[in-house]
């Protein structure tokens, strides 16, 4: 008896042994800051100034008075309700064409997926490049006869822009979650609905949407946490302008806490990003659950 | 006959096209990096240079700090890279075959931490990281991604998949747990290590917020906030910061290129998990 027990003693030792490090580092960079956050954004916490008083809701107060605060949040709204849907359709596409039998797969999944594995500084500053008036874009546009504008200076394209980058830069990441996905259905039921004469766009629309549609809730929920906080793109190609029409929530904490070094401010600014991801999952699971049976 | 003959003729030209949409951008920098002329902007554009040359690469190493970026690149890839395999495998394991009080409360914490947006740790982390003086230090840009939640359900679900008796005959044989893992475990899990490392790589090599918040003095920089800076810097010369960029994402070009099963594996098996 005596030994069995000190046997689980000894695997339970060893277990928290093994977790020991993983659990320090969550701790300090995950669970204590994910407390610390709500704390700091009630304080008028400046990097700059020892004193840091106490001010309660005063900087949520001061946020919703924010005009930039306010552009901040209509931005990052339009960019993922934009891209998402975008996005997600692109790559199940993506997925669907490189489901099939076809010469040369392997080369086309890799030229889809390699914007997906490159530093988004890369890729950022390659669209700067090609979006700008004299750039690869324009071009393009010019040989059909459209005449092209400054995309990143243009306050009505900028965002736009910028939304068309994350597009073209994750949807082959997608595709490959929807690839793993549609390689679970049987290829029987292709078989039976190929002998009662559907078409491969039927297929599409009646096998392949509703099977993957857990993987297709996955890839949402991934696509707008990804959106909501997009930041690398626009402090690289815009810094939010111009006249803020790229300045997303994730920005503005960043202009916020380390510009002006008004963390508090910044933190605040966070937790209602934070607290608007929340609610968009929760609506999403309510209205688009994973499996609606 | 003829119909479907037109169908596979649109079909192939819709391939070709969406390929030229997703690699034409590299190509078109890669021929900006070999262009001899530092104007690269007249109108109408060439898509290939007249005059072809090395010596924007010559210059981004001679001229530019990029072999200090380069090694501060390496030196956080690979150390966050050891540690995410070796730490997160032995979280795995524990997780998957291991029993103690608390393990699947601690595991729901690690994975409801999943759905915590990062943006709203930066502020806290940062003032962590100030209170002990690690700003603008390796530490300070290492230590939040020295193990992550992700690759520990990764190693986690991979080692649930090895069959039991494997572990019962080397516990009759009185062998320790950590003997167990090391001489057992991980020999056969080459392919999740892979995985992991491959992941973690690219994530650190590509890692862009994170830097640009903790480092202040250019020779902190890594590659990405090194090339950002300098774009800032030249913002004319296309041709120098078309050939940094190119580049920077070699490594990682490289090494998805060579062990594309891997990255395929893990996206799979991460996208199954809901």
């Amino acid at each position: 008896m005596s030994k069995v027990k000190s046997k689980k003693w000894a695997q339970a030792r060893t277990g928290y042994l093994f977790l020991l490090l993983p659990l320090l580092i969550f701790g300090v960079f995950t669970i204590f800051p994910m407390v610390f956050a709500f704390m700091i954004s009630l304080y008028d916490w400046n990097l700059l100034i020892p004193d840091k008083p106490f001010v309660g809701l005063s900087n949520y107060i001061e946020l919703f008075q924010d005009e930039v605060f306010l552009i901040a949040i209509k931005n990052t709204i339009i960019y993922a309700l934009g891209v998402v849907p975008v996005q997600t359709i692109l790559s199940l596409f993506l997925a669907f064409i490189m489901n099939q039998k076809l010469p040369g797969r392997a080369f086309f999944r890799t030229a889809f997926y390699i914007p997906a594995v490159t530093a988004s500084v890369v890729t950022s500053t390659i669209f700067i490049w090609i979006y700008s008036k004299p750039g690869l874009l324009n071009y393009l546009l010019s040989q059909i006869g459209v005449e092209g504008t400054d995309w990143l200076t243009n306050p009505s394209t900028a965002l736009l822009s910028i939304m068309a980058l994350n597009v073209w830069s994750t949807s082959g990441y997608f595709m490959i979650t929807f690839l793993a996905g549609l390689q679970n259905i049987p290829k029987s039921v292709y078989e039976a609905a190929k002998i009662d004469g559907a078409s491969t766009w039927t297929q599409f629309w009646k096998i392949t949407v509703p099977m993957v549609r857990p993987v297709t809730y996955f890839v949402v929920v991934l696509g707008l946490i990804g959106c909501f906080q997009v930041f690398d793109q626009v402090f690289i190609m815009s810094q939010g302008g111009p006249v803020n029409s790229t300045t997303t929530m994730s920005f503005f904490v960043y202009l916020n806490s380390f510009k002006y070094f008004r963390l508090g401010y910044g933190a605040a600014g966070a937790v209602v990003l934070a607290g608007i991801i929340y609610i968009v999952t929760v609506i999403q699971k309510k209205y688009l659950p994973p499996d609606p049976y | 006959m003829k119909k479907i003959k037109l169908s596979k003729i649109l079909f192939w030209l819709l391939l070709v096209a969406m390929t030229a949409f997703y690699i034409g951008p590299f190509l078109f920098s890669l021929s900006i990096s070999f262009n001899a002329e530092q104007d690269v902007f007249q109108w109408p554009i060439k898509l290939l240079p007249e005059k072809w040359t090395l010596s924007n690469y010559v210059h981004v190493w001679q001229d530019l700090p990029f072999a200090t970026w380069l090694g501060n690149s390496l030196l956080i890839t690979v150390v966050q890279t050891i540690t995410n395999v070796f730490f997160a495998s032995l979280a795995g394991f524990a997780f998957a075959r291991l029993e103690f009080p608390g393990k699947n409360f601690i595991f729901s914490l690690f994975m409801a931490s999943l759905m915590i947006p990062g943006i709203i740790l930066l502020v806290p982390k940062f003032i962590v990281l100030n209170e002990f003086n690690l700003i603008n230090t390796y530490a300070g840009i290492m230590l939040p991604g020295l193990i992550t939640v992700v690759n520990i359900f990764l190693m986690k679900q991979f080692f649930e998949t090895i069959p039991k008796d494997l572990e019962e005959a080397a516990l009759i044989d009185g062998c320790s747990y950590f003997r167990m893992f090391w001489q057992i475990f991980l020999p056969v899990s080459k392919p999740a290590l892979a995985a992991v490392a491959i992941y973690t790589f690219q994530g650190s090599w590509n890692e862009f917020m994170w830097t640009v918040i903790v480092t202040t003095t250019s020779d902190m920089f890594t590659l990405p906030v090194g090339m950002n800076f300098l774009k800032n810097e030249f913002q004319v010369n296309w041709p120098l910061l078309m050939s940094g960029t190119i580049l920077i994402s070699l490594p990682t070009l490289i090494i998805f290129l060579v062990f594309q099963r891997y990255f395929v594996e893990g996206v799979a098996s991460s996208g199954s998990k809901e």
